[in-house]
């Protein structure tokens, strides 16, 4: 599903240059469920960006579902990841106008699906993370949980190939991180290909692989015996 | 481009944070009000005066004889010399593009003394000879009977058509004037009509009905005028103007009574073609200052709400990030930024229509129901084209006022907008 070969980074602020990502070989198949690891200035939020074609490599191949992703322009860029990935922030990222049905629309309004349909489909998934019932709500009148609730199923909305998860319970307690996790377990048990940047151990030991990510190369990259999160909870 | 969603969109971002949004809009609102009430009032103004003008043939010039200032052919300067009734016939015979030349003749003047005598009641008024046609010169309604006509000049009857204000105070107020007899400076002339004048608008619209018309040939002879005519009222065709003929009548006049060809004071004129022009440049000019004004007015407005636009797209960073995440393509993002501008200005504009437009509806109304007919304004109004104008303004404003804000939106990379938290 991904493939990547040889990727180098690095920022230039002013004189000096900081050299990110040093080489990653790195490939995910479908239906995994895979965390990255690492402290901060590990690079791994970096490798997630470009992973998530919101950056782009100065070196390197990225292949994404047999495609290719090189030299894209901003309207191909917005059009990939409309189709092929799915994000899922830290700071859940709703959009604080809008209600949580219109929120989950959003990626299927930018596909030109027509009203009516997309209104359906977003329902179905705000069913599926099981907030129907507050399909008309605001996102400042849902608890952080549910705020990340509506945010996968933004995601998952447009019926991407690979979800790229940045921190998912950065902000929410023990407790919500866990029924969070147990709803991404969820989704990846029915196939869906995850993606998780996570510097919890728990969290992490909740997915299938670890990769192990320090000073821009990867340290270690190995199965784990899965933990399910409804067991915590 | 104005799909349902587009709306919605548009609609959702400008109501996220209302008060704003109202706030911003007010710049234009108020620059488009002012551009149209401007404009409106100088409508009313010149509506309110050209009312005044109504009827009269503004294409005329009044023309009198002062005494010369060079001397000529033997006679010193300082000479008087008076119009004869040949120089009309001269003047019409030798000049093109002339639609009337009428000779006049005049009695009493402002504040004279009593010179008007019907029974025991008296009044100084202003009596002039005349030909039929003045009144095509200086329109007057014919209240009851009729005015002069060629058989009153040809058989020279002493008959008169009396002003309203003369008739009231000649006369009890159920009384006809119609054929009773007033004594003019001893000699009775019978009352054949009365008038009212059109209100010049000119400060004098009381003395202007109190006025005595009698036929030109009747004056001459009642009065020992002779040949002698006092001043002619010019009027041009209306091809013609009379401004460019004056100087072929003044030549015809100078030959016929030995003056210099170079004494340019010798007969003296009011072109009232000229003050006409003076007045039609003068709302020109008028109408300049409301664009002017309501213009620049619209541009700080139009400035306001690219600000406010630049803001809300700091404001939104973060929101643009995600959109771009989920798919949004940069045209879709500057689309969306120019129509919100678009639509707020177009909106705010509109409202600064109909608030203009209110107001001048109830101007009309009040001005309806009072009698305004001595008020220099009427009917204050604008042009349905002007208005399509600011709208189109409106629109075009609207998007350069997006153009940076949406620019500015689009140069924002999704990964630095997702991590300006």
């Amino acid at each position: 599903m991904i493939e990547i070969k040889d990727l180098h980074k690095s920022y230039r602020t002013g004189a000096t240059s900081l050299h990110v990502l040093k080489g990653i070989n790195f490939s995910v198949q479908e239906g995994e469920l895979v965390s990255i690891m690492g402290s901060s200035g590990s690079g791994k939020s970096t490798l997630l960006n470009i992973l998530g074609m919101l950056d782009e490599a100065d070196e390197g191949s990225y292949t994404l579902d047999g495609v290719p992703i090189k030299n894209l322009n901003e309207r191909i860029a917005a059009k990939y990841r409309n189709k092929f990935l799915g994000f899922i922030f830290q700071s859940f990222n709703l959009i604080n106008y809008k209600s949580a049905l219109d929120n989950v629309a959003l990626p299927l309004y930018y596909q030109g699906v027509s009203r009516n349909e997309r209104m359906e489909k977003s329902y179905a998934y705000l069913e599926k993370v099981g907030l129907a019932d507050w399909a008309k709500h605001l996102p400042n009148e849902l608890s952080g949980g549910q705020k990340q609730r509506v945010a996968i199923a933004r995601a998952l909305a447009s019926d991407p190939k690979v979800l790229l998860a940045d921190e998912p319970t950065g902000a929410l307690d023990t407790k919500t991180s866990y029924e969070v996790m147990d709803l991404i377990q969820g989704i990846n048990d029915e196939g869906k290909t995850i993606l998780i940047v996570t510097h919890e151990d728990d969290i992490a030991h909740m997915t299938k692989r670890i990769v192990n990510l320090k000073d821009g190369i990867i340290l270690d990259d190995s199965r784990v015996q899965q933990v399910r999160a409804i067991e915590n909870v | 481009m104005f799909s349902r969603d587009k709306w919605n969109e548009i609609i959702e971002s400008l109501s996220a944070n209302w008060f704003r949004t109202v706030m911003t809009s007010l710049g234009v609102l108020w620059g488009i009000f002012l551009l149209v009430i401007l404009l409106a009032a100088g409508k009313g103004m010149q509506n309110g005066i050209m009312r005044g003008f109504s009827g009269m043939a503004s294409n005329s010039m009044f023309m009198w004889t002062q005494t010369t200032s060079k001397s000529y052919k033997g006679m010193p300067k300082g000479r008087r010399y008076n119009f004869k009734i040949g120089d009309v016939q001269a003047i019409k015979d030798n000049v093109n593009g002339l639609r009337f030349v009428s000779p006049r003749n005049q009695l009493g003047g402002f504040g004279g003394n009593n010179n008007v005598i019907r029974g025991l009641k008296s009044g100084a008024f202003n009596v002039y000879g005349d030909y039929p046609e003045i009144i095509q010169q200086q329109p007057m309604d014919v209240t009851s009977g009729r005015f002069l006509n060629y058989n009153d000049i040809k058989e020279k009857r002493k008959v008169a058509i009396i002003g309203e204000g003369v008739k009231n105070s000649l006369y009890d107020y159920d009384e006809s004037a119609l054929g009773s007899y007033i004594k003019i400076n001893g000699v009775n002339f019978q009352v054949i009509g009365t008038y009212r004048k059109k209100s010049g608008g000119g400060g004098n619209s009381e003395e202007d009905q109190k006025e005595i018309y009698v036929p030109f040939t009747s004056f001459s002879q009642a009065f020992n005028m002779g040949e002698i005519v006092g001043w002619m009222a010019i009027t041009a065709k209306d091809d013609y103007s009379i401004t460019n003929l004056k100087s072929e009548i003044f030549e015809v006049i100078k030959k016929r009574h030995d003056i210099h060809p170079e004494d340019d004071r010798a007969v003296g004129n009011f072109d009232l073609y000229q003050e006409f022009n003076k007045i039609t440049g003068l709302f020109t000019a008028l109408n300049a200052v409301a664009y002017f004004v309501g213009i620049l007015v619209l541009l700080s407005g139009v400035i306001g709400i690219s600000n406010i636009m630049l803001i809300v797209v700091k404001d939104r960073t973060s929101e643009i990030g995600v959109r771009r995440a989920l798919g949004a393509t940069p045209a879709s993002i500057r689309g969306q930024i120019l129509m919100e501008s678009v639509v707020l200005t177009i909106a705010s504009g509109m409202a600064g229509i109909i608030l203009a437009s209110l107001l001048l509806w109830s101007v009309n109304r009040f001005l309806d129901a009072n009698n305004t007919s001595d008020m220099m304004f009427a009917n204050p109004s604008v042009n349905v084209v002007v208005v399509i104008i600011a709208l189109l303004v409106l629109v075009i404003s609207g998007l350069l006022a997006g153009l940076i804000p949406a620019q500015n939106a689009i140069r924002i990379k999704p990964v630095d907008a997702l991590s300006a938290e």
